[in-house]
């Protein structure tokens, strides 16, 4: 049996495609195909389609073969041929698990969003604590800085992971926080420090927030943020912990949650 | 007077007001001080002379993450803060 | 101080949280007949302002904008004062600072909040009845609830989030292209008044914005959606304080009809017309706690600097 899960977030869309196999009795998932799609102009229900469509051919596969099509992400009601739709948190908890099923508190920071989540093991979110409508819980705080210092959000981690400062930022908003970096650059801070005292702050706000569901080992990070080392050394700090588990897909991991919940709710 | 403390963002509303009429002549010794984990509150003399308790300039621009550790996600029923404040003038937005 | 003009009114062109300079003097008065005579300085982000007090009475005014530091610029508005009326600090009572700059006036006796100053300000401006104060500023933004002496009774502030500051406002200047001053009279002109954007935040509602004219919107109508955005989030921060009639405005939100207006709707309640320039409030609630405390203590010597 086939199931797509289709992660609708706020900039992207990213389509999973998973197979279920019985293996002697015992269930098993594969990832037959997968993609990540900006749509542009084109609207919600439209990139959907076409993302599908996509990950469908990069499989081989065609729509006939797709028993159900979860969706999950913040604009999961526009993609009008999904079965069901299923929140974040179910998805990324239940994505989490197919890696690392020892998972006990989930770290979600993408662009727009920084949650924790507290999850039992068998992929079910129990607890949830967020902050998705103020930018500077989230990831765009940090890519709104690193603009301000002309560099990549790559380069922007990179650069933080030299400095060994911790140079406090007041600014608790992002706009404000603008003016206060380019004051910095005309103090002539260096870039590496500024790029940390930048995903410290980032780091210190998700780290409260997860706070309120508790924070059990296993943590794994999902989200855009995975990408950017700065913001992991930053996290991993701010929590005090040794290790942060790292998805090595970590953009699909809603999308494969999601196409997950399908395949189960089949039975 | 009620001094609110705090701010509203995109998130939300958070506020702890303080009800300096009750704070003039504290009747609990002054608990708040000691009472929250952050150390939140300090004495000051406000504009019209008398001696109250406020919240400390650096967490007014980020009460959401500073009382996160006291209000956990899964519900809580008091708060060190309002709890060690007995006359009752320390109340919370959120 | 190149800017004079003869009376105490608020400037006719709307200029948006970028401060016209100006200087004024009662010429019907003279200071030196005057028994008590306090001064107010209000250092903002901003702007700063100095006001004299003679006798309990508004007497003269400077404000401009706030330079590098403070100190300067609390000592610059004072020499505009000094420039028209021919004042100088030997002659003053009592200073008072006020202002986010406050306790860096080097020639004040004494700093009090701007949150207690534009209760005073606004109770001398507007009158007894004046009960809730708007005061949005460059950076922030604080809504006071005071009795008829002025006395503050409910006040809040939020200096952490630029939804609801000029700062908001400036952003959708830019990212429109259109001079901020123009903002509020084009928020009228739409053929229909939009929804206000949805999100709070100003770095999302910009995202949004950009989607609504994608979506066929007129800049006037993303601005007019913009305005009321802005009007629904500052009622929401008066109604924690609780709102009652006597509606008094300062700061540079007052000079932005396509904010105020729709305020006073979602109210129902209009603000109150002041003859004096509200965004000297501030400034002069100090000179007149000044005044206050001269009664109460003498005048004190002054301080050099
Ligand atoms: S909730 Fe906790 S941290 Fe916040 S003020 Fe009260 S005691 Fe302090
Ligand atoms: S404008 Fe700043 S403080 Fe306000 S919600 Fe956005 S990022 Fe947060």
């Amino acid at each position: 049996m086939i199931t797509a899960g289709i992660d609708m977030g706020s900039r992207t869309v990213k389509v999973v495609l998973v197979e279920e196999e019985n293996a002697g009795g015992k269930l098993n998932y594969v990832v037959k195909g997968k993609h990540l799609m900006f749509p542009g102009d084109l609207d919600g229900d439209a990139a959907a389609d076409k993302a599908f469509d996509e990950a469908l051919s990069s499989a081989g596969l065609d729509r006939a073969k797709v028993s159900a099509v979860f969706a999950t992400g913040a604009g999961r009601k526009m993609v009008n041929f999904a079965t069901d739709s299923v929140t974040e948190m179910s998805a990324g908890a239940k994505g989490v698990s197919w890696f690392f099923p020892t998972a006990r508190t989930i770290v979600d920071v993408g662009a727009e969003e920084g949650r924790g989540i507290k999850t039992d093991g068998t992929g079910k979110a129990t607890d949830f604590a967020g902050n998705e409508k103020c930018a500077a819980g989230a990831g765009s705080f940090a890519e709104a800085m690193s603009r301000a210092l002309q560099l990549s959000l790559k380069e922007f981690g990179d650069a933080s992971l030299r400095s060994d400062k911790s140079i406090p930022m007041n600014a608790q908003c992002t706009v404000f926080a603008e003016s206060e970096v380019v004051s910095l650059i005309h103090s002539s801070t260096p870039k590496e420090d500024i790029a940390k005292a930048v995903l410290d702050a980032v780091a210190s706000r998700v780290c409260a927030m997860v706070r309120r569901v508790g924070i059990d080992n296993d943590v794994v990070l999902i989200g855009g943020m995975v990408h950017n080392a700065g913001f992991v050394s930053s996290l991993k700090a701010a929590m005090d912990l040794q290790e942060v588990k790292l998805p090595d897909m970590p953009e699909f991991v809603s999308a494969l949650g999601c196409a997950l919940l399908a395949a189960e709710r089949q039975h | 007077m009620i001094a609110n403390y705090g701010y509203k963002d995109g998130s939300g509303e958070y506020y702890i007001s303080i009800d300096t009429d009750k704070c003039i002549n504290c009747e609990a010794g002054r608990a708040c001080l000691t009472g929250c984990p952050k150390g939140m509150f300090e004495t000051m003399t406000d504009d019209y002379d008398d001696e109250v308790v406020q919240i400390k300039q650096n967490f007014r621009r980020s009460l959401a993450y500073d009382c996160a550790g006291c209000k956990p996600a899964g519900g809580y029923t008091s708060l060190p803060c309002t709890t060690a404040c007995t006359p009752g003038a320390v109340k919370h937005s959120w | 101080m190149s800017q004079t003009s003869t009376a105490p009114t608020a400037e006719a062109k709307p200029e948006f949280w970028r401060w016209q300079e100006n200087c004024w003097a009662d010429e019907t008065k003279d200071w030196k007949s005057a028994k008590a005579i306090t001064v107010g300085i209000d250092v903002g982000s901003v702007s700063s302002q100095c006001v004299v007090v003679a006798d309990g009475e508004l007497y003269a005014y400077n404000s401009m904008r706030t330079g590098n530091n403070s100190p300067d610029s609390a000592k610059n508005a004072f020499k505009g004062v000094t420039e028209k009326t021919g004042l100088t600090l030997n002659d003053v009572h009592m200073v008072v600072g006020t202002g986010y700059g406050r306790v860096n006036v080097p020639f004040s006796h004494k700093a009090i909040t701007e949150i207690a100053c534009h209760a005073r300000g606004a109770n001398y401006m507007g009158g007894n009845g004046v009960r809730t104060i708007l005061d949005m500023g460059g950076q922030d933004c604080k809504a006071i609830h005071c009795d008829e002496k002025g006395k503050v009774t409910n006040f809040l502030m939020n200096d952490k989030c630029a939804a609801g500051t000029g700062r908001g406002m400036e952003v959708i200047s830019d990212l429109m292209q259109i001079p901020i001053a123009e903002l509020g009279p084009r928020s009228f002109e739409v053929d229909q008044e939009p929804d206000a954007v949805s999100s709070v935040c100003v770095v999302f509602a910009k995202s949004e914005a950009l989607a609504l004219l994608k979506a066929g919107y007129t800049k006037n109508k993303v601005i007019a959606a913009y305005c009321q955005a802005m009007a629904e989030r500052v009622v929401s921060l008066l109604e924690r304080i609780g709102v009652e009639e006597g509606f008094f405005i300062t700061g540079g939100i007052a000079k932005n009809p396509g904010v105020v207006k729709r305020i006073e709707k979602l109210l129902g309640i209009k603000a109150m017309d002041t003859k004096i320039d509200s965004q000297i409030a501030g400034a002069l609630g100090a000179a007149l706690f000044a005044n206050t405390l001269v009664q109460k203590q003498g005048p004190q010597a002054p301080i050099a600097c």
